[in-house]
């Protein structure tokens, strides 16, 4: 440990001004800091006094998308050998069937991943060195969240695209880190989607290599057998157990409930994501199905589907619990997060029920109200300063 | 050239560029540019009723009393508009069928009001005139470059000829669907403000 300090303190002149590497600076920055708590200091006030800073707070959220990852991965494999041969079945899966899982699925995602983080961490630095600012911790999240919202096939120079766009237009044009108005990874899928829709929606794309499926093979999620055959669960493919566990084709990360909701207790644990959100997006996405229900014109019409299916098919808890939670781009006020929360459960609702074009709603709702945050803290704000005024008899 | 006439020849395509500076004319640059084709047509007939109407009000400029300047001025526009909308009719219907009302809509396009008020009410017909020109020059270089851009990555053509092969023809080029779409051509006038001011900052607007 000492040497390696020792080691980073000999270069560290090269970097400064003056030196020969002195624009490389954020690089060294990056390691130095990753590596050991950074030495600066706050120069103005208010202070607050806390161990964790910004790469800490981002290092959580990585931790907390592990079991995503991990259950995404073998998920991505299994789907693929149960494709090509429909003996592989879930039940009965050996010991080296698994391991077949998780290695064929290392093998779709792993390059998804690689690419983003060698075409986003690329233009990162690029804008770090050009803008004179640190690397951030934030791409960490960024790199790993994006490939996981993605179907297992997506072709690789679409990844490069897609982050690229995220990293410039959803980051580094509004000032880069903490200062963007949405999701970077999210504008990343995004514009995929609109850019690419028949490698991001449909049948075909849930599953890898579907040159391979055998006849009789339907690569559907159960949010598109929803959409077909609405709330008629003897026509699904999928139990709502299935749903529940994760163990149905869709994005990587998406699919699994559970590994989500394991995300979600590590993330409020430690104070990283925000459960007024969590909560508040469940209760905006019940309250609105509640009232498609009552509304449903026939008890098999997609508009009867049942809150509990809608809460594990889909990106609905993946999106909640990593998306809606961002501390930058959510709103910051603690009643503007009650808001914000239950408008992207509503508008995903309505989106995935009642337009056609987008059976995928979360995403859009996620930006929708990125876009609304900084508004409806501005209220939220404004509103509160009122009622002390009042209170003070100002007004 | 004069430093004046040049000022007024060279400013409205990049200082004071209609679409990136002043922002006007946002809606035909988003509506007709899916196709470099429409762009150009289009270019050409805000270009065309752009110059005629400030030399028009320029001549009128004594003659017209203040309390209904902003309606004569329509009239000359709405006229100029139509002759334009007809010629195009009777020699290019084909473009004049793709680009349907946004024609008619010259008329309410913000760049040709801002420079009959703005400029010809106030300067000689030849200074109008060259004034008008360098500004439909202004806006027609960003309705090609989006123009363009759209139709190369959008359909992978350009002016209708094929040149990056499309997947759906056999080719080896993904359409970017996203380019067809109106927030495509936002991206695009987006970038361009960008690297305008990137590359020259003293028409960075001032924060506050």
């Amino acid at each position: 440990m000492q040497f390696l300090r020792e080691q980073l303190d000999k270069v560290e002149p090269h970097f400064h001004k003056g030196g020969k590497l002195e624009k490389l600076y954020p690089f060294f920055e990056a390691a130095d800091t990753f590596l050991y708590t950074p030495g600066s200091r706050t120069q103005s006030g208010p202070h607050v006094r806390d161990a964790a800073d910004l790469k800490r707070t981002m290092i959580m959220v990585v931790l907390a998308l592990i079991p995503a990852t991990v259950f995404g991965i073998f998920n991505a494999g299994y789907w693929e050998m149960h494709a090509a041969n429909p003996a592989v079945q879930l039940a009965s899966l050996t010991v080296p069937q698994i391991v077949e899982a998780m290695l064929r699925g290392a093998w779709a995602f792993l390059p998804m991943y690689a690419v983003t983080i060698a075409v986003g961490g690329l233009l990162e630095a690029l804008f770090s060195v050009i803008r004179k600012h640190e690397i951030n911790e934030g791409f960490l999240v960024t790199s790993l969240l994006f490939p996981l919202t993605l179907p297992p096939d997506t072709p690789l120079w679409q990844v490069g695209l897609g982050i690229a766009f995220g990293v410039v237009i959803g980051k580094e044009v509004f000032g880069g880190t903490g200062m963007n108005i949405l999701n970077p990874a999210l504008t990343a899928r995004i514009f995929l989607y609109f850019a690419y829709p028949a490698q991001m929606s449909g049948d075909l794309v849930w599953v890898a290599n579907n040159a391979n499926w055998v006849d009789g093979f339907s690569g559907a999620t159960p949010l598109g057998t929803m959409f077909v055959h609405g709330a008629d669960t003897s026509q699904y493919l999928y139990t709502w157990w299935d749903a529940f566990w994760g163990f149905i084709p869709g994005s990587v990360g998406e699919t699994s409930f559970v590994a989500c909701l394991i995300g979600a207790v590590i993330l409020i644990a430690t104070g990283v994501g925000s459960w007024r959100i969590m909560l508040s997006c469940t209760i905006g996405m019940v309250l609105t199905v509640l009232l498609l229900n009552a509304f449903a014109p026939r008890p098999t019409h997609y508009m009867a589907v049942s809150p509990q299916w809608h809460l594990v098919v889909g990106s609905f808890a993946f999106g909640t619990v990593f998306m809606a939670t961002d501390p930058v781009s959510a709103a910051q006020t603690n009643l503007g997060r009650w808001i914000y929360g239950f408008g992207i459960g509503a508008l995903m609702i309505m989106v995935r029920v009642l337009n056609p074009a987008y059976p995928a709603g979360i995403m859009l709702a996620i930006i929708f109200m990125n876009v609304f945050a900084p508004l409806i803290d501005y209220y939220v704000t404004k509103a509160n300063i009122r009622r002390r005024e009042v209170r003070l008899g100002l007004q | 050239m004069k430093t004046e006439t040049k000022k007024i020849l060279i400013d409205p395509l990049h200082t004071q560029n209609p679409i990136t500076l002043q922002v006007l004319g946002i809606c035909s640059a988003l509506a007709v540019t899916t196709k470099l084709e429409t762009a150009l047509v289009m270019s050409l007939a805000l270009t065309f009723v752009l110059t005629c109407s400030n030399t028009a009000i320029s001549l009128l400029r004594n003659k017209i009393p203040s309390s209904i300047r902003i309606i004569t001025q329509l009239a000359v526009i709405a006229s100029l508009v139509i002759v334009a909308d007809q010629f195009m009719k009777a020699f290019l219907f084909d473009v004049s069928k793709q680009l349907s009302v946004f024609v008619g809509l010259i008329i309410t396009n913000c760049i040709v009001m801002g420079r009959a008020e703005a400029f010809a009410m106030g300067h000689p017909p030849g200074k109008a005139a060259l004034d008008g020109l360098a500004n439909g020059l202004g806006y027609s270089l960003i309705l090609i470059y989006v123009g363009f851009f759209r139709e190369l990555f959008g359909s992978g053509k350009l002016l209708g000829h094929n040149v990056l092969a499309s997947v759906n023809e056999g080719g080896w080029y993904y359409p970017n669907g996203l380019l067809v779409l109106s927030p495509g051509a936002f991206f695009l006038i987006g970038l361009f403000i960008w690297i305008q001011r990137s590359v020259e900052p003293s028409i960075q607007e001032e924060g506050n």
